[in-house]
């Protein structure tokens, strides 16, 4: 549990994986979406399991906005439907908006109220009834460490606990599907931690869709991963299987007592062999070769003198710069 | 759901310290007003008691006290409803009611009823000041309470007109500028045609309340007052959803 809260011990560990059964909370089909002749969003279907973190990425202007808009009814799609928690967006609006919290870009706030008497108007507008208010509003300050903030003006808190005060407003009436439109943008990095273990805690047992360009953030938090690009999704996978996408499995050993390069070319699975200094080097090999093993054994048989081995993870940078740049749109 | 956006834009209301100064402000407007037709009043009351059916204290006083409360509620009216979408619109919380389980029409009818019944206050308090005068005299309670009435029917067109005005643009200030504008247009067409049968005069609202202003209660007046409302109003809601689908 708890490194399913602190989200860079998870990747690390097995993938959380929704079962199979879980219901799904929302789905949205061939989404369109146009601003005079431009098309912004084209042909956009996402589907989302309870329990599952997805995030949504993408350069500045690929359009993540205004899906998550189209998503939380804000927006009117051109073309498409979207059913929230088996209710359609467009036929049953109540119903199926009173399963969504939605984070804007900007936190809606009113500045000039005070966090308590907001956050009682937003459970209020999303039909919590009368008697859990109260009650809704002491858990949702709690989970989001707003306890000493109540009966502060928002218009004079930072923008860390702004931004706090937008997520609390976004869950306060516990919704099915939490929507998160760049929810760390502008925090510090205390902030940031805090902010993205909440996130992973309410992934447990809601659905999140969070946008961001921030790729760590996806790597953190996210299950599954779809890239948007000029409006379309051009890859979608579990984050896991996106960070070895394309990506050749490598590590960095010290050898103290190292051999000529051609003895580690000749190791089996070795693809390539760098120096990177007199006794550092990386090597490059096949997928599925147990190579380490064999070097270290090498190693301890012919006095290499083995001190380091470090796997070269895969980085999500540039499997993104991969998947964006290979596309062909 | 509506109550719960009328008490949220009541609180937002009187949480500026701006909205308490324009209250006292018109007391004070009130006050004077009062004080000067009732001085003027009290100087020629000798001469009217020699007049046959001479007008009395409420036709004298009341009436134009609250002929002056209509001009200033023009003039104050945009000030308020400036704000109730276009600073919404501006500060990006229009999301927050959008994504709300809350139709447009219970938004735009939250916010009207809201300083609707704010103006009613103020209208409220001048008719409790006038009818301080029952004290001294007999007042003629019917005409104050057809003139409170008519100025709460000219209070809800001017604010239905300028709702709609605040719903069109992102700038509060716009917003007032041309909601002023407008209503100012609609009173000079009032004051300005030449006959009280001028087809032109039948679209200003100032002159519909003028009947009621002299204690009359034509259902023509009503009837012009309710559409000049719904009008607004659906017009209002109608550009709310439309921020759905083209903004």
């Amino acid at each position: 549990m708890q490194g399913r809260i602190l989200g860079y011990i998870r990747t690390n560990s097995q993938p959380f994986n929704p079962s199979m059964t879980a219901p799904i909370t929302l789905s949205a089909r061939n989404l369109c979406r146009r601003y005079g002749q431009r098309d912004i969003v084209q042909n956009v279907s996402l589907e989302l399991k309870q329990g599952e973190v997805l995030g949504l990425l993408g350069h500045n202007g690929a359009g993540k906005s205004t899906t998550l808009q189209m998503l939380t009814g804000v927006l009117a799609p051109h073309a498409g439907e979207i059913d929230i928690c088996g209710f359609n967006l467009r036929l049953q609006p109540d119903q199926a908006k009173a399963c969504i919290g939605y984070l804007p870009e900007t936190p809606p706030l009113y500045r000039e109220m005070r966090v308590d008497d907001f956050l009682t108007f937003a459970a209020k507008i999303h039909r919590v009834p009368q008697d859990r208010v109260a009650a809704s509003l002491i858990e949702v300050k709690e989970s989001c460490g707003l306890q000493e903030c109540g009966n502060k003006i928002i218009g004079t808190l930072s923008k860390g606990f702004q931004q706090r005060v937008g997520i609390a407003q976004a869950i306060i009436h516990h919704p099915q599907v939490i929507i998160l439109d760049e929810p760390t943008v502008g925090l510090d990095p205390t902030q940031i931690r805090d902010i993205r273990a909440l996130i992973r805690k309410l992934g447990d047992s809601h659905s999140v869709i969070l946008s961001t360009h921030l790729l760590s953030e996806v790597e953190n938090i996210c299950d599954r991963v779809e890239i948007m690009q000029k409006g379309r999704l051009i890859y979608g996978d579990s984050s896991v299987r996106m960070q070895q996408y394309g990506h050749q499995p490598g590590f960095v050993v010290t050898l103290l007592a190292p051999p000529p390069l051609g003895e580690l070319e000749s190791i089996v699975g070795v693809e390539r062999v760098e120096a990177l200094s007199d006794t550092r080097f990386r090597i490059m090999h096949t997928l599925n070769a147990s190579t380490s093993a064999v070097l270290l054994a090498l190693a301890a048989e012919r006095g290499w003198q083995a001190q380091q081995l470090t796997p070269i993870a895969g980085n999500i940078e540039d499997v993104f710069t991969r998947i964006t740049e290979n596309e062909p749109v | 759901m509506i109550v719960t956006i009328i008490r949220k834009e009541f609180r937002s209301l009187f949480s500026a310290p701006s909205t308490w100064l324009i209250l006292g402000a018109l007391q004070f407007i009130f006050a004077w007003f009062f004080l000067a037709r009732l001085d003027a009043y009290l100087q020629i009351q000798t001469q009217l008691a020699q007049v046959a059916n001479a007008p009395g204290v409420t036709l004298s006083v009341a009436a134009p006290l609250f002929g002056t409360l209509a001009l200033i509620l023009m003039m104050l009216i945009p000030l308020f409803t400036m704000r109730l979408l276009a600073e919404e619109r501006r500060n990006q919380t229009l999301a927050l009611l959008l994504a709300a389980p809350i139709s447009s029409k219970q938004i735009v009818l939250g916010k009207f009823l809201s300083l609707l019944l704010f103006i009613s206050l103020i209208i409220a308090s001048c008719t409790v000041m006038l009818s301080v005068l029952g004290w001294g005299t007999n007042l003629d309670f019917g005409l104050l309470v057809t003139n409170a009435l008519g100025l709460c029917l000219l209070a809800a067109s001017y604010i239905a007109l300028g709702l709609y005005l605040s719903a069109l643009t992102k700038q509060p200030i716009v917003a007032a500028m041309s909601a002023i504008a407008l209503s100012f247009s609609l009173w000079l067409i009032d004051v300005g045609s030449a006959d009280n049968a001028n087809l032109l005069r039948t679209l200003s609202p100032s002159a519909h309340a003028q009947s009621l202003n002299s204690g009359l209660i034509l259902s023509a007046d009503l009837i012009y007052f309710v559409v000049f409302v719904t009008t607004f109003l659906l017009l209002t809601i109608r550009r709310v959803n439309n921020n759905r689908h083209y903004s």
